[in-house]
């Protein structure tokens, strides 16, 4: 019997997926566990193992388009088992399996609201049978085919079904996407801004599914989630110098590139550290906010924002209040390196407890930054700057960095918000603390 | 119509057409002649040739041993040094003897030699079942010609068109097959006076509907027509395209079709697998109109066996009226 491999679930938001490229060709003999394709998704990419022993066959999932999450991409055959034109499918099921991979190390998220509604119709919507015409119709109407009934033998979804369900308006794509928020409607139609260009005067640049994520989770919070801006000034004469010093005391360690230091700290490696203190000196403020209950975290999970071409991504520090910074400092360049090439785990970037963004390094002088569910809080951290600071009446020259905390008003109130940016600031402007 | 020059038009069968052609093409042109066996004073198996050998001479109606071969060699080589022969076959099914001369020579010709001869042959072939000839005189053979590059492969279906088309064909500069169902031979249809053509490599739609497009060719086009009458008292609006020309294919005029109805029907008597259907179904999946189908393609072809003698067994082999409406009705109804 030959088994089916499918496009998996491996994020928690993925309705479809792309196979960045194939390292089995159609007839490759396979064991268990071998590499059969890369994934690419919204956010990383991943590879997707052989399900069997056998022989690939029927390869049909093709590299660089999106594909339904559940279909089927290629069949292992057993050797000698004769090879069917298409073998009958049970998408449903293998859709259904798929995604428990992703959940495991996510469960704050699947309890978060944007996890709440099933996503359902989008996994079922890989074993649709639908006539091409049926396809066609559905997409230029922005129809859901898994929410229409088909009428056609073995319930193949016909024009017709697609015309009736046009007509019920009950089957959405949007309404069927795995958001709870509502989602908002463009100020303008994509017709009404092309009008306002001449012609020839620009380059349409068709969205990635990484720009599309954005957009909508982006969307999703700015509109759901009641954001409310804390801003303090941090003086980190303290923090640098103490950088130095740990700097340079840092052991020599052999690497295949000679010798080098055992660790090379960053502010902002410092400033994760901080804020997971600070979290864990007000842990009212480390939570998440859901519709049933406040969610409490007993750790700091902190995400860190980094920008990779194309976009961002945000893997997590988990449990950073308890890692040492030399700790954070090495994984955070790993994370760093591996969300550059999009070949972060999926676990390694969904979740977390609050998040860090750092444009310092552009100059930047403070901004505010958007809040990722589940997250109740970012930290926003500007440029460290010399600054002339007054103290006991007199000018001085400080280096000061200002920080800004967005923050959940449905789970963090402005007391306690700023309440955590002291803790912040007490912590960044007492460096020594950090270490023990 | 196609016709470049209509005049009255009068009842001929599909047979007195072809004569009728190939009278005025040798008024019209000395190099037109007729080649074949026992188309002279016989007037041909089917009697297409008639009285000819009596108005032309058997100069221009000769009379050919029994050999295809030999007799496609000649008609080949008179092509090629600037006649314009027309070679009849007694049964398309001979044609097997004379692959060499059609296949390797007429059709090569003109390509391997850089283009300095054409080989403007005509070669006709009475075709098909249903006259209780059985498996060696009923075949319906035309795919093997079309898949040559090199040949023209026409399947005319009414009087009205053999005649344009044949015309057509002996003015071609390239060897022109022209299969010809033995049972529309007796078929009568208005037939212009005088000269006119009709375009080979030009599908003509038979029957305008919206609910399923029917390619059908040669005797089938006329079955399908029937077919679509009976599926109109079903409120199923069948459209009829007549092939007309198997290579060169008219894919865009089938495509409009299939892109208006959104489903597609081959109706053909040559056998089903690798047939003429076959390569429309195909060509239809790699086209445009694959997203406009909103069901399977079918075929209804010959079935995979060599024609009965037995007169019931030798209908049950083809294409007939009654399963082109249930395989329409099933196929429009949703039941496949």
């Amino acid at each position: 019997m030959a088994v089916e491999v499918i496009l998996p679930k491996v994020d928690m938001d993925m309705a479809t997926g792309r196979i960045s490229s194939w390292h089995v060709e159609e007839g490759a003999t396979v064991k268990k566990g071998d590499l059969l394709f890369e994934i690419e998704t919204d956010k990383a990419a991943m590879e997707i193992d052989s399900p069997a022993a056998g022989i690939v066959r029927n390869i049909t999932g093709k590299e660089g388009v999106d594909i339904a999450v559940g279909e089927v991409v290629a069949w292992i055959y057993e050797e000698g088992e004769a090879v069917a034109d298409a073998p009958a499918s049970a998408p449903a099921e293998a859709a259904a399996e798929a995604p428990a991979k992703a959940e495991a190390p996510a469960p704050v998220e699947a309890a978060a609201p944007v996890a709440a509604v099933p996503a359902a119709n989008v996994e079922a919507s890989s074993g649709v049978r639908a006539s091409p015409l049926a396809r066609r119709l559905a997409k230029e109407a922005g129809l859901d085919l898994a929410a229409i009934s088909g009428s056609g033998p073995k319930g193949r979804i016909v024009k017709a079904d697609v015309e009736a369900a046009g007509k019920d308006g009950g089957a959405k794509a949007a309404d069927a996407a795995p958001s709870a928020a509502p989602s908002a409607q463009p100020a303008m139609s994509d017709d009404q801004v092309m009008k306002l260009f001449e012609e020839g005067s620009y380059e349409l640049i068709p969205h990635d599914s990484m720009r599309k994520t954005i957009a909508r989770r982006l969307v999703e919070a700015k509109s759901s989630i009641p954001h409310f801006y804390l801003t303090l000034d941090c003086e980190i004469d303290a923090l640098l110098a103490l950088r130095k010093q740990l700097n340079d005391a840092a052991p020599k360690v052999k690497t295949e590139d000679g010798e080098k230091p055992a660790y090379k700290l960053s502010v902002n490696d410092m400033v994760i550290k901080a804020h997971a203190k600070a979290l864990a000196m007000v842990p009212e403020a480390n939570v998440s906010w859901t519709e049933s209950a406040m969610v409490k975290h007993k750790h700091a999970d902190v995400g860190v924002a980094v920008s990779i071409p194309g976009g961002l991504i945000t893997p997590i520090i988990r449990r950073a209040d308890e890692k040492t910074l030399s700790a954070i400092s090495n994984e955070m360049k790993d994370l760093a390196t591996r969300a550059r090439s999009r070949k972060l785990k999926a676990e390694e970037y969904q979740g977390g407890n609050t998040a860090v963004s750092n444009l310092g390094m552009f100059g930047i002088k403070d901004f505010a930054a958007v809040i990722n569910p589940p997250h109740a809080t970012i930290l926003a951290v500007g440029a460290g700057e010399q600054r002339a600071v007054v103290k006991d009446g007199e000018v001085k020259v400080a280096t000061v960095m200002s920080v800004t905390l967005s923050t959940d008003h449905r789970a963090v109130d402005g007391a306690l918000g700023a309440e955590l940016l002291a803790a912040f600031k007490q912590v960044i402007e007492n460096p020594m603390t950090m270490l023990v | 119509m196609d016709a470049q020059v209509e005049t009255a038009t009068r009842e001929l069968s599909y047979a007195q057409a072809i004569q009728e052609a190939m009278a005025i093409a040798m008024e019209r042109d000395e190099r037109v002649f007729l080649m074949g066996e026992d188309i002279g004073v016989y007037g041909g198996a089917f009697q297409v040739t008639g009285d000819l050998v009596e108005r032309f001479g058997t100069d221009r109606v000769m009379d050919t041993p029994i050999s295809e071969l030999g007799g496609a060699g000649v008609a080949v080589g008179a092509a090629v040094t600037g006649m314009r022969p027309i070679f009849e076959f007694q049964f398309s099914d001979f044609a097997t003897l004379a692959m060499e001369q059609i296949v390797n020579q007429a059709a090569k010709m003109r390509y391997m030699l850089g283009g300095a001869v054409s080989v403007p042959v005509v070669m006709r072939f009475p075709a098909g079942s249903g006259t209780g000839a059985a498996a060696q005189h009923s075949q319906s053979l035309e795919a093997w010609l079309g898949h040559v590059p090199g040949l023209k492969v026409i399947q005319p279906a009414t009087p009205h068109d053999v005649k344009g088309m044949l015309l057509a064909a002996i003015e071609d500069p390239d060897p022109v097959m022209i299969y010809e169902h033995k049972l529309l031979y007796k078929m009568k249809g208005e037939v212009p006076e005088g000269y006119y053509t009709v375009p080979i490599g030009k599908a003509e739609v038979r029957r305008e509907g919206a609910d399923l497009t029917i390619v059908a060719t040669s005797i089938m086009v006329h079955k399908a027509l029937d077919a679509a009458k009976q599926l109109a008292e079903e409120d199923i609006d069948v459209e009829v395209i007549d092939l007309r020309t198997i290579r060169p294919m008219d894919r865009q005029t089938i495509i409009d079709s299939v892109c208006k109805t959104s489903r597609l029907m081959c109706v053909y008597e040559g056998v089903k697998t690798l047939g003429v259907g076959a390569e429309i179904s195909a060509m239809i999946a790699e086209s445009e109109a694959f997203d406009y189908l909103d069901a399977p393609v079918v075929r209804l072809g010959g079935a995979e066996t060599p024609i009965p003698y037995n007169p019931e067994l030798e209908k049950a082999t083809v294409p007939q009226v009654d399963g082109i409406v249930k395989a329409a009705r099933d196929l429009v109804t949703g039941a496949r």
